[in-house]
């Protein structure tokens, strides 16, 4: 292992310790029996197997808004849009399936490119804000989450309402348009291949296409991706509508494989959580799922805790903050770093 | 006349643009602190909820709605001087700091609103204060103009002044100097002894009081309760402001005004037979297009920036 791997695999480590100590901090101030609180909060998703799967299945969903803010921060961009993108996939998927009448694994397969189209769209706007006007794609992004949240909450309650349903939710998708779930006992489905296969994409364009280099140079420095000739404005253009393409199939492969009616009201929060994902895998897509599987962990160890103590789940944002907080930042641990890189160069130097 | 239109040209309507647009005024006149001093604020959002949840919880606790405002206030400085201690100190990415912070804000008002007042959503159990109505002696008695701001939330005055106060500041303090050197060139302002971590600690500072003052407006002023997420965007809203008023106070003025507007007419046309899922869409979309249409020029070998 490089030195470099192992002092990022270190840093994350103690980030990750740091904002688990406060968390328990936080728990202790607000509980009266904090120790077994915390307790549900780490054992949660390992107490049974519907929780482990639904722990396992929370993995899928933000693998793929993990893969989506990877793609578009490889860039160097900061498109926030996975959150919208997400969302209004899911609910193409949902008109999609409520709407068309296919054979079964035609449906499927249209509901997702439904899906991910219109997460491409998403991705589309703020790109091409961006490299033809040079607007902010951070502000561009976040005001489209609002507009998509509202734009698909319009759309489910006027046009797929179900009006026999007591609650607002979607009309039922049809059973040929569902991604298939393997167990009775937990959810999981066969989006995880799906998931799989995107990874895998996403991984092979940026680190085994010219494009996807020219992604990453731009990211790394754009002047000197421009000074060497790369199209930058078409890569940023492109590479977003990659990552919103992504987060938008995600949308869509929760929905079909997870529910069968739409009925949220209000955005789940993966796209954010991507945001975690990517900077915990450091933009790169193999590692997203295993930073997925760890932010699916503290979602349902949350839910566990609020379920069995007094304490509520959303105890967690204050882990996730400091983990964002002390990963990205370059001088938490330099010290360390520092005399490491010394020490190396004393033993070279006197091996010589 | 259309009863959209006889209403939009009423002063009653007026009067309710200036009242929603004081939280993103204040806000986006902490952005221009900010982003002169060279630093990018996106923890605008996170600011305001928290400054709103805290100004509150301490009116309740006091039974002033002045202690609550401070509290915001203070609340507001001291998520400034968080994440100027990650950006500056330990060199986190200013983008994802405020990500960070913003994250928290969201769900960690909702944490704390829950262990204080046992609700997820609202905190209507909590006996908090408002700031204050005034009215203006003289004014009010001018036809028109006396209904438009003759009486007004004192935040709302409050703001107006601010935009004054920050510009002299920004523009005829020496300090104010200073801050534009940093942000203009951080370089160039070290070696003639100005710290920069200094005067962007600051900066932050003030723009944490700013958006804080914009929360409590929100939470004590436009209405006299604390919701979840009741920030909606505005924190965002205000970075666009900011762009839109080209980093000036006045500039920050006329583009909140423009985003309060739209603000209030959806408001307005909520109680219209509009799907209100479509009215509320209204703000982000014009702000959308405004930063299409405002940052205008096309490029081709055009200049970055990140922000």
């Amino acid at each position: 292992m490089s030195r470099n791997t192992w002092f990022e695999l270190l840093r994350t480590g103690v980030a990750i310790a740091a904002a688990l100590t406060i968390g328990f901090v936080v728990t202790s101030l607000v509980s009266e029996s904090p120790v077994e609180a915390f307790g549900y909060f780490l054992k949660g998703p390992f107490t049974s197997i519907r929780r482990f799967g639904s722990f396992l299945e929370a993995a899928v969903p933000l693998t793929f808004t993990g893969l989506a803010v990877s793609l578009v921060f490889s860039a160097g961009q900061f498109n926030m849009g996975a959150e919208g993108q997400f969302f209004i996939g899911a609910v193409a998927a949902t008109a999609a399936g409520v709407f068309l009448d296919l054979p079964p694994v035609i449906h499927t397969i249209v509901c997702l490119a439904a899906g991910m189209i219109a997460g491409a769209i998403g991705g589309f706007i703020p790109g091409v804000l961006k490299a033809r006007w040079n607007a902010s794609e951070l502000v561009a992004s976040l005001m489209l989450n609002y507009v998509f949240l509202k734009l698909g909450m319009y759309l489910i309650t006027y046009h797929l309402r179900d009006p026999s349903a007591g609650a607002l939710v979607s009309l039922p998708l049809k059973e040929s348009s569902w991604l298939p779930q393997f167990t009775r006992t937990t959810k999981l489905h066969a989006g995880i291949f799906v998931m799989f296969l995107v990874v895998f994409l996403c991984y092979y364009f940026l680190y085994r296409t010219s494009r996807g280099y020219e992604a990453r140079m731009t990211g790394q420095n754009l002047s000197f991706a421009r000074y060497s000739g790369i199209p930058v404005l078409k890569v940023i253009l492109l590479i977003q509508v990659l990552g919103g393409a992504v987060a938008g199939l995600g949308g869509a492969v929760e929905m079909l494989g997870i529910y069968r009616r739409f009925q949220w009201q209000a955005s789940p929060g993966y796209g954010f959580d991507g945001v975690i994902i990517a900077i915990l895998a450091r933009n790169n897509p193999l590692l997203v799922p295993l930073a997925a599987v760890f932010l699916a962990y503290l979602r349902v160890g949350a839910d566990v805790m609020a379920m069995y103590a007094d304490v509520s789940a959303e105890m967690v944002s204050i882990i996730q903050a400091v983990i964002i907080l002390l990963v990205t930042a370059e001088a938490f641990l330099a010290g360390y770093r520092h005399r490491l890189t010394l020490k190396e160069v004393k033993q070279r130097a006197s091996a010589s | 006349m259309h009863p959209l239109l006889k209403a939009v040209f009423s002063a009653s309507f007026a009067a309710s643009i200036l009242r929603v647009t004081t939280p993103i005024l204040f806000a986006s006149l902490g952005a221009v602190v900010a982003d002169l001093s060279g630093v990018v604020n996106i923890a605008l959002e996170g600011m305001m909820l928290i400054s709103a949840l805290m100004g509150v919880i301490a009116s309740a606790f006091t039974g002033s709605a002045w202690v609550g405002f401070l509290a915001g206030v203070a609340s507001g400085i001291l998520v400034g001087l968080v994440l100027g201690y990650f950006h500056l100190k330990l060199r986190t990415n200013v983008i994802l700091a405020g990500i960070a912070l913003n994250l928290l804000a969201a769900q960690g008002t909702v944490f704390v609103l829950y262990a204080v007042a046992h609700d997820k959503g609202v905190s209507s159990s909590l006996p908090s204060k408002v700031m204050p109505e005034v009215q203006l002696p003289i004014i009010k008695d001018i036809p028109v103009l006396g209904a438009i701001i003759g009486k007004q939330n004192i935040l709302t005055y409050l703001s107006l002044i601010a935009v004054v106060v920050v510009y002299l500041f920004l523009y005829k303090t020496s300090f104010g100097l200073r801050l534009r050197a940093v942000g203009e060139n951080p370089d160039a302002a070290d070696s003639v002894g100005i710290s920069v971590h200094k005067v962007r600690f600051i900066a932050l500072a003030i723009s944490g009081a700013l958006a804080g003052m914009g929360g409590v407006h929100l939470s004590m002023g436009y209405v006299s309760w604390f919701s979840r997420n009741m920030t909606s965007g505005r924190g965002y809203i205000a970075l666009a402001a900011k762009a839109l008023g080209r980093n000036h106070p006045i500039g920050a003025f006329l583009a909140s005004l423009l985003f309060g507007v739209t603000d209030a007419l959806s408001n307005y046309m909520q109680s219209l037979r509009v799907p209100g899922e479509f009215v509320q869409m209204i703000p982000y979309v014009v702000t959308l297009v405004v930063l299409a249409v405002y940052s205008g020029r096309q490029l081709k070998w055009g200049r970055f920036s990140n922000e």
